[in-house]
């Protein structure tokens, strides 16, 4: 081999690493940017800006199609999650403090395991799982599982979630 | 229900879902197999026109393994970061490269087995990958984790079983083959303390005396943290190695730190750092020797000693300034010179070939993993995941302060390998392992809460559940009008034979003040409120018999519970690990009775 070719290989082989890093770090730059954190604080002062009048924003009983489709969003409207929302799908979603909830609430006042939202036919259902302090729908204090219709806040702890389409 | 397609709420176009980025992975995986490959081509381009299977091999290892775990994460963890595995092969791929390049030059065969360690290492990562859906079923681990770092540890100190090299006893030689325990030790240990932290980190945080302006956490709180520490650093004082007891102590604070950011805590552990560092050199001779060939390094009475001189390190220095800013050329320097070239003192080697661009470049590569490891543990909901994916990204990157400042004299030099790197089996099946783990936990960092349509399993998940529910439900029906069927029955026998019963009176009213409780917690709709007037007349053998009958629906009660619950297999799962559950579920019977 000539020397210039091994000259070559050496600083494309530096080259090739400083690529792969770059790469890496460039396609990076998309993903730290989205999720997590920064979102939510985003939000979080937008829905202050919003204010209150905007806040409970009303199902608006809108053009119901005979295609009646289950709400696919539960959005946090108070507490330490507020602004956060969750995609939902077909599964039973626990609630609660307890880190092994599928929404882990981060609220001293709730339950580890608090309520349930499960879905049946097109409606979502809260169910209270024997929480200390209680699963309210308006005022009224859950004793056994109601169909939640969208945009009916309900409270788990001191965090306030209503479902959305 | 549905709103108008036009009034998605602004907050879900905020945050979007998380692409799988697989592709992406692909792409970059592509890129890192080429450096692998291109590193051992480079390294002695003759070998392509000899028969030497090495290149052959060791790319199919890279190439193949890297392509497995690809399409592991596909299947199982689709979410998982994509950046993490390309990485680690790259890693992978310049170690081998730089251990066949001394290999060739000192008569070793150490890249070879490196390889067959490299294609184990990678099969572990993908079981792990494979059976590790929920990274936090390790937390119902957090115990037997503590037991098995003990084990690890002691092991080298058993006799027959240990093997002393170098003045070190970490190694167990079986059937030939050595392995370091205290590699895989690291992981089970930040299992450990990232379960045991993030259920008991209100306690430490909150309970105990405040003394000056630091609440210091009660003992009983933290014994089991100082029990896995004492394990840690009272086994490697007699093993004798100074790295991993640096490494142990290191995660120990790092974790505490990460899991209460109390910055005293960083201090504290640096001040006890301090001391033990002192005594140690006061008593133990190895321990003085190399703080004596960090201070002196080019004293030549030093370089020379024969024991614990400072002749690796100086050489390392010479060959990092030999490397200069572009280095020698992988295959063209001399980084063989240097002993233990292929494991403690890599990062030499590679400084002395590839210069500083290159050195910097894999340093570049290691604090990216490290970052993706730290992004995964921002992402994750759980505090246990959340401390276990940080405090492995904090042992990875102890690790290579402990190795990079050593050999760069600006700590004394301890011999600990560099992850994914340096010569070594045990080393290198853990952090793949680690890696593994850390993928795990970003994907359920990054994946949506909720997956997407339903699949079969979902649906019929839902139809357990609601059949559980129905069942409950009738089942609940059936004992109450058991109940009140029971109820009816011992009313005429009480008009009967209830005035004559004097003797009987306190011990009825006894039981009937706990039957009255009971009776408000198990059975919320009350069928007649007379039911508690008539009692105080009820007959010995009646009131004998009613706690037990009375506690009956209260267990049954309970027991249903547990049925209810366990209508989906995650259900039951989270059943099992949540400690917290117990407490709301203890009070639960009463609290209910309450409000209904």
């Amino acid at each position: 081999m000539s020397e210039l070719t091994v000259t070559l290989l050496r600083f494309g082989f530096l080259a090739l690493l400083w690529i792969f890093i770059f790469s890496i770090v460039a396609s990076q730059g998309r993903d730290l940017a989205v999720g997590g954190k920064l979102p939510a604080v985003l939000t979080r002062s937008r829905g202050d800006r919003r204010g209150a009048a905007e806040e409970p924003v009303p199902p608006a009983a809108g053009p119901t199609t005979g295609q009646r489709s289950r709400p696919r969003t539960l959005f946090v409207l108070d507490g330490p999650l507020r602004g956060r929302s969750y995609p939902l799908g077909n599964a039973p979603v626990l609630l609660g403090r307890s880190p092994e909830a599928t929404v882990p609430l981060g609220d001293d006042y709730a339950s580890g395991r608090h309520a349930r939202l499960f879905p049946q036919g097109s409606r979502w259902f809260l169910e209270d799982l024997g929480s200390t302090n209680g699963t309210f729908v308006g005022q009224q204090r859950l004793s056994r599982a109601v169909p939640l219709d969208p945009g009916t806040p309900f409270r788990v702890g001191k965090t306030v979630l209503e479902l959305r389409s | 229900m549905s709103a108008p397609a036009g009034t998605l709420p602004r907050e879900e176009q905020v945050e979007p879902r998380q692409k799988p980025r697989r592709l992406t992975e692909l792409l970059l995986l592509v890129l890192a197999v080429g450096i692998g490959v291109g590193a051992n081509v480079l390294v002695d381009p003759e070998q392509l026109g000899s028969g030497d299977p090495h290149l052959l091999v060791s790319g199919l290892v890279l190439g193949i393994g890297a392509l497995v775990l690809h399409v592991v994460l596909r299947l199982r963890a689709k979410y998982a970061d994509p950046y993490v595995l390309p990485i680690v092969v790259a890693l992978n791929g310049l170690g081998i490269a730089m251990i066949h390049r001394i290999d060739l030059t000192t008569d070793q065969t150490a890249a070879s087995s490196q390889v067959v360690w490299t294609a184990f290492a990678m099969t572990a990562a993908g079981l792990v990958l494979w059976f590790l859906k929920d990274h936090r079923v390790l937390r119902r681990i957090t115990y037997i984790c503590l037991l098995l770092s003990g084990l690890l540890l002691l092991l080298p100190l058993l006799p027959g079983l240990g093997l002393e090299l170098n003045g070190a006893r970490i190694w167990i030689s079986v059937g030939g083959r050595t392995f370091q325990p205290g590699e895989v030790a690291k992981i089970t240990l930040a299992v450990f303390f990232a379960g045991y932290l993030s259920t008991n980190r209100d306690l430490i945080l909150l309970a105990g005396k405040k003394v000056g302006p630091v609440r210091l956490p009660r003992f009983r709180d933290m014994a089991p943290m100082f029990a896995a520490w004492i394990i840690a650093i009272g086994v490697l004082v007699f093993q004798r190695d100074l790295g991993s007891a640096i490494l142990f102590f290191g995660l120990f604070v790092a974790m505490i730190y990460l899991a209460t950011s109390r910055l005293s805590w960083i201090v504290i552990g640096l001040l006890l750092v301090a001391v033990g560092g002192f005594f140690a050199s006061q008593a133990f001779g190895h321990v003085a020797a190399r703080l004596d060939s960090w201070l002196n390094a080019f004293d030549p009475e030093v370089y020379n000693r024969a024991p614990g001189g400072s002749g690796q390190i100086v050489q390392g220095l010479f060959g990092l300034s030999s490397g200069g800013l572009f280095g020698q050329g992988l295959g063209q320097g001399r980084p063989d010179l240097v002993s233990y070239a292929n494991s403690d003192m890599i990062m030499t080697a590679f400084g002395e070939e590839l210069g500083l661009i290159g050195l910097s470049a894999v340093l570049v590569l290691f604090f990216l993993f490290v970052t993706r490891g730290f992004r995964a543990a921002l992402g994750t909901r759980d505090a246990f995941g959340k401390l276990l994916a940080a405090g492995l990204s904090a042992v990875l990157v102890l690790q290579l302060f402990v190795v990079v400042g050593g050999v760069t004299r600006l700590i004394p030099l301890t011999g600990l390998t560099t992850p994914f790197m340096s010569a070594g089996g045990s080393s290198l099946l853990s952090n793949w392992i680690i890696a593994a783990i850390i993928l795990a936990i970003s994907h359920t960092a990054r994946r949506p809460v909720v997956t997407g349509p339903a699949t079969e399993a979902d649906l019929a998940e839902v139809a357990a559940y609601e059949a559980a529910l129905r069942e409950a439900a009738r089942r609940d029906d059936q004992e109450r009008a058991e109940r009140l069927e029971r109820r009816r029955d011992r009313r005429p026998r009480k008009e009967t034979d209830g005035s004559g019963e004097d003797t009987a009176q306190a011990d009825g009213a006894q039981a009937d003040g706990a039957q009255a409780d009971r009776e408000d917690g198990a059975t919320a709709p009350r069928s007649d409120a007379s039911d508690t007037v008539r009692r105080p007349a009820v007959s010995a053998d009646t009131a004998a018999t009613e706690p037990i009958t009375a506690a009956g629906p209260g267990g049954r009660r309970d027991a249903e519970d547990a049925d209810h619950h366990g209508g989906t297999p995650t259900e039951a799962m989270s059943r099992l690990t949540d400690q917290d559950r117990r407490d709301p579920g203890g009070s639960r019977s009463t609290e209910n009775g309450g409000a209904s």
